[in-house]
């Protein structure tokens, strides 16, 4: 019999490939060689150490919004508002840095935590209503997002500048920019938020594995009426889920603001960091370890993609196309399971299956939109 | 301004912004009715206004003034084949129904984008030379009162989205696919047992929801954005879906929900010209189908009750 285990392993993995492998085909039929199409997102990624310093940057936020969006589903909820806790947290974060004046040590952790604070009000207000009044959280937190939207848009516009797109630059104070790491990266945007990025990550997994409020969390994502008969508050561990959830969404808006640009400017989409966490947190199996690898992956994938035009003539957008194929790939690991099992000699393969798919709809299922 | 005045500058504006939630929503009361959560239906409506705009500049040389009209059909067809990819995930792969609905989304934007780069060598098309225009509709547009609110400078997709409103309630409520349809979505089993493939009529509701999530989008494109780009379509597939559901999978609510999101769509574009508003920031107009969305939810329509089965995949034999 296959594990539960090395399927988790093995699925991703297959996924990754299926992805890679379709976007070689398209590259084919549009007639790019996708030795080279590759190999330039291989070189824009981790060509040298420019591009490092880039991916690093750009794969510290997503790994917070993966974290988020990980940690509510480890809940039973889905967490599709990352996006608008990410732009609240960039936000408050900016509003520290230009309007206060302090010393770094403490400029800089209250920016940080403030905005993180901003993040999770924006998802308690779903969590709330999921809780109280059974209102499912992924209408609200795709309303929530629109929200958040156009009103940072308003404020960076009347409050934070004067009827201008962008905000001033934070003071130096608030800054995570460090000129030790971008010189070591030939001036690259990377900055000490990876080190925050990583320490969450490690949070959650302490959080989920090792403590009751992640035993409980755990145990409403499984099975909210056992949690409930066991004496659990399934309305508290599905509030603090989503609180939980928005905080690490608002620090990955912090990263943005403090870290990469130093200000905020009016926004005229998503930034869709919130949108790629989903993917960070599916393919990452919603583990903290996971998600690490996962947005080390789509960090380069994004980072790379930019030097495809360039290098290879391929527009960046079949990296986009690579990443749905990716998820459909794990959303279907059903048929992957099936595909493997039979390529296995031997009985028992209904068995395993039937094991997983009634774990698998049990980790993911949702109440009915 | 008269009263008949502040209506006809509201109501057609209203109108002309519903039509495509309409289409969209109507497809998302079809998908989920029968038991697959659609939250594709922004990558549907992307889909829809890639293809109806770069059909329309292909073929607006051929077609002359029936290029829009081929263009959304062409859309609904690609879009409705698009589909199938959530149909063949959600229902055959047993994939969960909302991250596949999710990986729709990132599909078509890719491809959307990747394509147009591909063929017009940026990152968005050209303006369309053939898109719908405003009419008056002959002999209502001379009733008076009602004839300039409601049928001068209309554009037809309006009257369109409304008619097949009609027709989708009666196909829902009216028919006995309709009923099939309902039933594969509030117990499969149950349909199994009385002979109904399951599978077959949520591949069906899939499909119609990919066409009408097209033909959605290709109307928004062809009336509203006139060009494609990956910020043509940002949002109203979500706005659609919460029509859906604001609407309580009913066609005729979906319509009533979308056509007060069209409506609210429409003051913030035409606030400044309507006295009681004009001083109102813009940025509560822009937010307010979006607040009223989940204060709706959360209090006013009471509890929606969704079909008993949607979102879970319905596995022969398993009880």
């Amino acid at each position: 019999m296959t594990s539960n285990k090395a399927f988790n392993i093995l699925v991703p993995i297959i996924s990754v490939f299926i992805g890679l492998f379709a976007g070689a085909i398209i590259m084919l039929i549009f007639g790019y060689n996708p030795i080279e199409g590759y190999m330039a997102l291989w070189q824009g990624a981790f060509g040298d150490l420019y591009f490092m310093g880039e991916t690093i940057r750009q794969v510290t936020p997503l790994l917070l919004t993966g974290l988020a969006v990980a940690f509510a589903f480890r809940a039973g909820l889905f967490n599709i508002g990352a996006e608008g806790q990410v732009i609240v947290g960039w936000l408050v974060a900016i509003w520290i840095g230009i309007s206060m004046d302090a010393p770094i040590y403490i400029h800089l952790p209250v920016a940080i935590i403030v905005a993180a604070l901003a993040g999770a009000l924006w998802g308690f207000i779903p969590g709330l209503l999921k809780a109280t009044l059974g209102v499912h959280e992924v209408i609200v937190t795709i309303m929530l997002n629109y929200v958040a939207l156009y009103s940072s848009n308003a404020i960076v516009r009347s409050v934070l500048s004067n009827h201008e797109d962008r905000t001033d630059n934070i003071a130096a104070s608030a800054s995570l920019a460090s000129e030790w790491l971008q010189g070591l990266t030939y001036f690259s945007r990377m900055h000490y938020g990876i080190l925050i990025a990583l320490l969450m990550a490690a949070l959650m997994w302490f959080i989920i594995e090792r403590t009751t409020i992640g035993y409980e969390l755990k145990s409403v994502g499984f099975n909210q009426h056992a949690s409930k008969y066991a004496g659990m508050s399934v309305k508290r561990n599905i509030i603090l889920a989503m609180i939980v959830s928005g905080a690490f969404a608002g620090l990955a808006g912090s990263m943005e603001g403090l870290g990469t640009f130093q200000h905020m400017a009016v926004q005229n989409g998503f930034t869709n960091l919130g949108f790629d966490g989903i993917a960070v947190a599916l393919l990452g199996a919603n583990t903290a370890f996971g998600v690490v690898l996962a947005a080390f992956l789509f960090g380069a994938l994004k980072v790379g993609a930019l030097n495809m035009p360039t290098e290879a003539g391929v527009p960046t957008e079949l990296v986009d196309i690579i990443i749905a194929l990716i998820i459909f790939s794990i959303a279907s690991s059903y048929i992957i399971r099936l595909v493997v099992l039979r390529f296995k000699k031997g009985g028992s393969k209904w068995d395993s299956l039937n094991f997983y798919n009634r774990l698998f709809h049990r980790h993911f299922s949702f109440q009915p939109l | 301004m008269g009263f008949v005045e502040l209506l006809q500058s509201i109501i057609p504006p209203a109108l002309f912004f519903s039509a495509p939630l309409i289409f969209t929503a109507l497809g998302g009361v079809f998908s989920e009715r029968s038991g697959v959560v659609n939250i594709g239906l922004e990558g549907l409506m992307v889909m829809g206004a890639f293809v109806g705009i770069v059909f329309n500049l292909a073929f607006a040389d051929v077609f002359g003034v029936w290029t829009p009209w081929v263009s959304i059909i062409i859309a609904t067809i690609i879009s409705a084949l698009f589909s199938i990819i959530h149909a063949v995930a959600a229902v055959s792969f047993r994939a969960n129904q909302v991250v596949s609905g999710v990986a729709i989304n990132f599909l078509a934007l890719g491809l959307g984008v990747f394509l147009t780069k591909q063929w017009f060598g940026k990152g968005q098309t050209d303006m369309v030379s053939q898109p719908f225009y405003t009419t008056d509709i002959p002999l209502l547009a001379n009733i008076p009162i009602i004839g300039p609110i409601l049928f001068q400078n209309i554009y037809v997709s309006s009257y369109l989205a409304i008619i097949l409103a009609i027709v989708a309630w009666y196909i829902l409520y009216k028919t006995p696919f309709g009923l099939r349809l309902r039933a594969v979505g509030e117990h499969p089993m149950a349909a199994d047992t009385n002979g109904i493939n399951v599978s077959k009529m949520r591949y069906i509701a899939v499909i119609v929801s990919g066409a009408m999530g097209g033909l959605g989008g290709s109307v928004f494109a062809l009336t509203i954005a006139l060009n494609f780009s990956h910020a043509t379509i940002v949002g109203q597939g979500f706005m659609a879906l919460a029509a859906v559901i604001f609407g309580k999978w009913h066609p005729l609510g979906a319509m009533g929900a979308a056509l007060f999101f069209g409506f609210a769509q429409s003051l913030s574009v035409i606030g400044g010209g309507i006295p009681l508003l004009a001083d109102v920031p813009q940025v509560f107009l822009l937010i307010a189908p979006y607040v009223l969305t989940i204060l709706a939810l959360a209090g006013f329509i009471g509890r929606a009750e969704a079909p008993g089965a949607n979102g879970e995949p319905y596995i022969k034999g398993s009880r």
